[in-house]
């Protein structure tokens, strides 16, 4: 019913494979990029998010969603047209004791709900959970509709891993997933730190974000992100937590905003999250409980949702911009 | 020590009776008023999920009468419900009220967890005991959700109104005294008896409608605004999605709805065919048990932003077209007024019978 890849002979003998632009795009898309590639598919990516792909998406989606699910949906519609198959995984966990987000997990039932508007979907479960078997034998599936050599498909998924280590290297570099996809701005003589923490997906996307990473720099910000922090930074700050997070993205989350807390590197905090989502109105407690605890950094939470406007955004990030700035002077 | 814990439905009369054999001393906390949501509200985030705020309000109130330990179920995602007491307790420390809280994990999944938190409140206790009471309280518990399934099963057909709920009422009386099993046993088969022996009208003519959805929902009449026992004296025969003891049960089987985790998987796949956390799955795969025995219509209740059931509201509206089943959702939040659901929920039930008349089912269409 979700127009699941089964019919070998339907197979195009190179077929155009689409990735959405949104959710989980910032995080992985070298590995699946280049695992595509490989296997001879022509990769076709949506966006990056303007208004007609976010409005296209507020339309199709149950107005209850979260938002970023919402753009998913108006990044699919875009693919619709131009492609064989849009890839839509469900990525149920990506590690032995943590899920995703519910969403995440009904991610390609709720695209199939679109009915007829709906694109052919490339969909398997990944579930870490299940162990890496489990995780192999779905690699497999979705590389068999490029290919029916298993050979094949593992060096395409080497290939992807190797790719996909490049760029967590270059993130922990220092640089953003904007600058590696260039939609960066280059920093300009920067005199403030400032830590910026939520979902990928928001951070890097410059039409939700409202440009929030250029928008710092052009103000003579330095931003330094979650992506910097080696993982097992983000495990130890964990530790502060008495009861261990299941969403894995979210440990990231909580897990850098610990650490720029309480490390004081940075002169302040800038924490992004969405309307209506689940796992953010939790952590976000978590989060500000522990800033107000230590009360060290500056922190500044906004919420980004479909009705806020971009001047009442601007003038936030400048005020809190010229706060840290007047702080900071003070106390030198 | 003084133990509270939050209502939810006939979860007070299950806890009351294991904290009595456990010699547990505690408190039932004031019931979930207006009020209750107001302090809620208040306290908890913004964004948070509904049944969360309210549940505070309940911990609130409880300290309020006197409680100083709070107990809380766990969870291990992946919907917010698993986080609920971690949040709460900081929720509540930030506005300096003074309280322990114990969270029970799931004994599946963290066993050892599971034995602590009974150690913390009934330390003279051993595993052996405690396991006895559970048995006992649990058995006891799902007499409660039987007699409830019955009630809706019921009460659309009572003579006199109100009498069926009475009945019910009684009968949870009579079910709350019975200590041990034999006493369990025989209360239940009383209470049973009384329902039973309703005057009904056999004759009339009732829709058949599947309510569905989030469990607290679903459990809670103060959040959904009583809209079983409405939509009972309203001639609805009601079939529900969640019981208390098959939800906080171990097994997979749910033996009161008689539909196992298993069952519920397979009757969702094609349209939701993965868990989702939460009843989720549930609330589409017993939405396609309802349709498959020719049910007239589904009622969705939601909490606003509860994430499984609205990847099932994303759903409905092809599921419905497809199945040609008229599906009510309800968004829940602190705003949501009473008069707006019944308006809407009248207007439903017309859909409903003029479904029916155009199928030529009502006997009075027959006969004129
Ligand atoms: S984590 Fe939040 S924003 Fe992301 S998909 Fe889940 S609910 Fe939506
Ligand atoms: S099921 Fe929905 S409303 Fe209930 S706890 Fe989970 S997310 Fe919240």
């Amino acid at each position: 019913m979700l127009g699941r890849v089964t019919e070998r002979e339907t197979r195009p003998m190179r077929p155009t494979i689409g990735l959405p632009q949104a959710l989980v795009y910032h995080k992985y898309f070298p590995l699946w990029g280049e695992f595509f590639s490989y296997l001879g598919a022509d990769v076709a990516v949506s966006g990056p998010t303007d208004k007609r792909v976010l409005n296209a998406g507020l339309e199709a989606a149950d107005s209850e969603l979260c938002l970023p699910v919402k753009l998913f949906f108006g990044h699919v519609l875009e693919l619709a047209q131009q492609v064989d198959f849009v890839f839509v995984p469900r990525i149920v966990a990506v590690e032995g004791d943590a899920f995703t987000c519910p969403k995440l997990l009904g991610l390609p039932d709720m695209i199939g709900a679109l009915g007829e508007r709906a694109p052919s979907l490339l969909s398997e479960t990944f579930n870490m959970k299940r162990g890496m078997r489990d995780f192999y034998k779905s690699v497999y599936k979705v590389g068999s509709v490029c290919t029916d050599s298993s050979i094949k498909v593992y060096r395409a998924w080497r290939s992807g891993l190797r790719a996909q280590a490049d760029y967590e290297r270059q993130l922990l570099g220092g640089v953003t997933p904007l600058d590696v996809l260039g939609q960066g701005i280059p920093e300009k003589e920067p005199d403030l730190t400032i830590g910026v923490v939520g979902h990928a997906y928001n951070v890097y996307d410059r039409h939700l974000s409202m440009d929030l990473i250029n928008r710092l720099r052009k103000s003579g910000g330095r931003v330094v992100t979650g992506e910097m922090l080696p993982p097992k930074v983000i495990e130890r700050e964990l530790q502060r937590l008495p009861k261990r997070l299941f969403w894995s993205y979210e440990k990231e989350v909580v897990g850098s905003a610990f650490h720029f807390i309480h490390t004081g590197d940075v002169d302040g905090i800038i924490f992004l999250l969405s309307f209506a989502c689940g796992p953010d109105s939790l952590t976000q407690v978590l989060i500000e409980h522990e800033a107000r605890k230590t009360s060290k950094t500056p922190m500044m939470s906004l919420v980004v949702d479909e009705h806020s406007g971009e001047a009442g955004m601007a003038t936030r990030v400048e005020a809190f911009v010229d706060m840290l700035r007047w702080q900071k002077g003070r106390v030198c | 020590m003084r133990a509270s814990f939050p209502h939810m439905g006939n979860i007070h009369l299950l806890m009351s009776d294991l904290l009595e054999r456990l010699e547990v001393e505690y408190i039932v906390a004031p019931p979930t008023t207006t009020k209750t949501l107001e302090i809620g509200v208040r306290h908890a985030p913004e964004f948070a999920c509904l049944p969360l705020k309210i549940t505070v309000g309940n911990f609130i109130e409880a300290l309020d009468t006197g409680a100083d330990t709070l107990l809380m179920a766990g969870g291990t995602g992946p919907c917010r419900f698993g986080y609920y007491a971690e949040t709460q307790k900081r929720v509540m420390e930030q506005i300096g009220l003074d309280f322990s809280m114990v969270t029970f994990e799931s004994p599946a999944a963290h066993p050892a967890m599971f034995v602590k938190a009974f150690k913390t409140i009934a330390p003279d206790k051993s595993v052996l005991q405690v396991w006895r009471a559970l048995k006992t309280s649990f058995a006891k518990g799902r007499c409660f959700d039987l007699l409830e399934k019955r009630l809706l099963q019921l009460r659309a057909y009572e003579v006199a109104p109100g009498s069926t709920t009475a009945a019910y009422e009684a009968g949870l009386e009579l079910m709350s005294k019975a200590k041990s099993r034999e006493q369990i046993d025989a209360a239940y088969a009383e209470a049973l008896a009384l329902l039973d022996e309703v005057p009904l009208d056999r004759e009339r003519e009732v829709l058949k409608i599947g309510i569905v959805g989030e469990f607290y929902m679903l459990l809670e009449p103060f959040v959904n605004f009583g809209v079983e026992r409405w939509l009972n004296e309203h001639d609805v025969y009601l079939e529900r999605s969640v019981y208390l003891t098959d939800w906080i049960g171990p097994s997979r089987r749910n033996p009161v709805l008689g539909v196992s985790d298993a069952d519920v998987g397979r009757l969702a796949h094609g349209y939701l065919s993965h868990h989702v956390g939460g009843e989720g799955q549930a609330t589409i795969g017993h939405t396609m048990k309802y349709i498959e025995e020719g049910f007239d219509g589904i009622v969705h209740l939601l909490p606003f932003t509860c994430m499984p059931e609205t990847i099932a509201k994303t759903i409905f509206p092809r599921l419905a077209r497809d199945m040609d089943i008229p599906v009510l959702s309800f968004v829940i939040d602190e705003q949501t007024g009473k008069a707006g659901v019944i308006t809407r929920l009248e207007a439903f039930l017309d859909l409903l019978w003029s479904r029916r008349r155009a199928k030529g089912g009502v006997r009075e269409l027959v006969a004129s």
